[in-house]
């Protein structure tokens, strides 16, 4: 399918989802599709970095984070910016800490990158807990209007289409990368480096565009944040759980194309809402460890594992 | 006698306190099949490296077709024209027989400018090797000839005016050692790559080598025709001892 035909498959589905949604006539949907919806850009990515080029990075929650905070500075600079012009400066603030992350550490591979963009995550949630500015410690109240001030739709319902919107973009760019030179180069990085340069793939640039994107639509993800929770503090903000979720997801979903996330997301997101509302919030890391142990030994390749084909047999 | 392809002056490497290369020269004619031999932990790989640009020189210059490669990265060379085959052939495990060489294929044949059917130059690459069959497997399926052919025709791909073979007959039987050798023949004669060969294999060098370059102990002891180095008294000695 060519990338415009997908765009249009995909804003399609998004349309039926926003109309089903709507059909079930219970704002909690909005509020809980939300964050399923979040973590689809999370995961999608997470996997741009670490799952098409293989470097694993554990410091979601920061460039999560930076997009939250970036609206709640955004927000007490020019209060009446629109949330889509903020999420753009929480992505591209995002997307400019992950190019400055890969350029610093992207000479580490495996287990010592992750490490990295873990210390990463608590330096900057350090830097924040001491920026009196965005609430320091303490946290910030973003208070949300009923409903927005051009078409007056309810607040919860537009960030839910603006996540929704988000997800659209986030999985085409993911698939347009797959299919493009741009997805072999990555490719390449993630099988094998030195052969990668030697058969002419500037590495480190592509390494530095899968950094930069990953984080920016992490930033992005995180942008609307304040408007959802209204009181942002760092514990939550910069929550393990997001790093955690973000990893566990494409590699339950499989990491190898962009449905994989997306299915990921969709599943273990849905089930934690499910359990948060009908058993306890704190299950649901505990659903993830033991989704995690599962999908390791019944799908190594995650649930696209399943389906796709094992290639080189008999092909 | 053709013009130089590749000029290397003064070129020296430390790691630390070990000198893995010092003062070596070496010039290559276009169109020349060159051999390069000496025993282990001479420098031969480093020297490979320092050329492709994975490892950094200390000292000296390399020049290719006139142009100083010094600061260089790897695949500015490739695209540049100097293309190599690892040791250890490092095939890109995730991808197919085909998408590996469509690799080069894309990043430094199309870079380059001109490309037509990508899928039609990676089969006709892969029948050039005789793995055409092959196209759609994963290099996992492969034995180790194969993986050694996939490597070469890797490298091959990026359409270089320089081939430098790494040791690429290792630990491979006679009569694939003579295929491996065909094939390179092929390559320098019809299609006039210009052919730097890392070898142990005594057979292979001197059936293929036009000249034969010695490094023992990061030092050049001897070059000049295949005949008169081996007969050459401390070339023997570094060998066999004295």
């Amino acid at each position: 399918m060519r990338n415009s035909a997908f765009f249009a498959a995909l804003f399609g589905v998004a349309i039926l989802v926003f109309g089903a949604a709507k059909l079930i006539d219970n704002p909690y949907v909005f509020f809980a599709g939300y964050v399923v919806l979040q973590y689809i850009v999370l995961s999608t990515g997470w996997n741009i970095l670490g799952g098409y080029t293989g470097y694993v990075n554990f410091g979601t929650a920061a460039f999560f984070a930076m997009g939250a905070y970036s609206t709640v500075a955004l927000h007490k600079l020019v209060p009446e910016m629109p949330l889509p012009i903020m999420m753009l400066f929480g992505g591209a603030l995002s997307g400019l800490i992950g190019l400055g992350t890969g350029y610093l550490t992207l000479r580490l591979r495996g287990t010592f990158f992750g490490i990295a963009t873990l210390a990463m995550s608590v330096v900057v949630q350090t830097l924040i807990t001491n920026w009196s500015f965005v609430g320091g410690s303490r946290g910030a109240y973003v208070v949300r209007p009923d409903t927005t001030s051009v078409f007056a739709i309810d607040y919860i319902e537009y960030l839910f289409l603006l996540m929704l919107g988000l997800s659209v973009i986030a999985v085409g760019v993911a698939r347009a990368i797959e299919k493009s030179k741009l997805g072999y180069g990555f490719a390449t990085i993630r099988d094998d480096e030195l052969a990668a340069e030697a058969s002419g793939v500037p590495t480190l640039r592509l390494k530095l565009l899968a950094t930069a994107l990953s984080g920016g639509f992490m930033g992005m993800a995180g942008a609307p944040l304040p408007y959802y929770v209204t009181y942002l503090d760092p514990a939550s903000g910069f929550s393990l759980s997001y790093a955690v979720n973000t990893i566990a997801m494409p590699l339950i979903g499989g990491t190898a194309s962009w449905l994989g996330p997306v299915i990921g997301a969709v599943l273990l997101g849905t089930l934690q809402q499910v359990a948060t509302v009908t058993i306890s919030s704190a299950l649901s890391l505990l659903i993830v460890g033991v989704m995690l142990v599962g999908f390791v030994i019944l799908a190594p390749r995650g649930i696209i594992g399943w389906f796709a084909p094992k290639r080189g047999k008999g092909a | 006698m053709s013009e130089a392809i590749l000029t290397v002056s003064g070129l020296g490497k430390r790691f630390g306190g070990f000198v893995a290369l010092a003062d070596v020269e070496l010039e290559v004619r276009k169109g020349e099949r060159l051999g390069l031999i000496g025993p282990n932990g001479s420098g031969k790989s480093t020297f490979v490296n320092c050329l492709c640009g994975t490892l950094r020189n200390d000292a000296g210059t390399v020049r290719f077709n006139g142009r100083v490669l010094d600061g260089l990265k790897a695949h500015e060379r490739t695209r540049l024209g100097i293309a190599r085959s690892f040791q250890l052939p490092r095939p890109f495990t995730t991808l197919t027989l085909a998408e590996n060489l469509r690799i080069p294929l894309l990043y430094v044949v199309q870079a380059r400018g001109t490309i037509g059917d990508i899928d039609r130059r990676c089969l006709d690459l892969l029948d050039m090797v005789g793995l055409a069959g092959k196209a759609h497997h994963l290099p996992t399926d492969l034995t180790q000839i194969e993986m050694r052919k996939l490597e070469l025709a890797r490298a091959m791909a990026a359409e270089p005016s320089l081939l430098i073979a790494d040791e690429a007959m290792a630990g491979l039987s006679h009569q694939e050692v003579d295929d491996i050798l065909a094939l390179l023949m092929r390559l320098n004669e019809q299609q006039g790559v210009t052919i730097i060969m890392i070898e142990h294999i005594m057979r292979a060098v001197m059936h293929f080598s036009q000249r034969l370059v010695v490094l023992v102990a990061g030092r050049k002891i001897a070059d000049g025709l295949p005949a008169d180095i081996v007969r050459q008294d401390d070339v023997v000695a570094a060998y066999l001892g004295s």
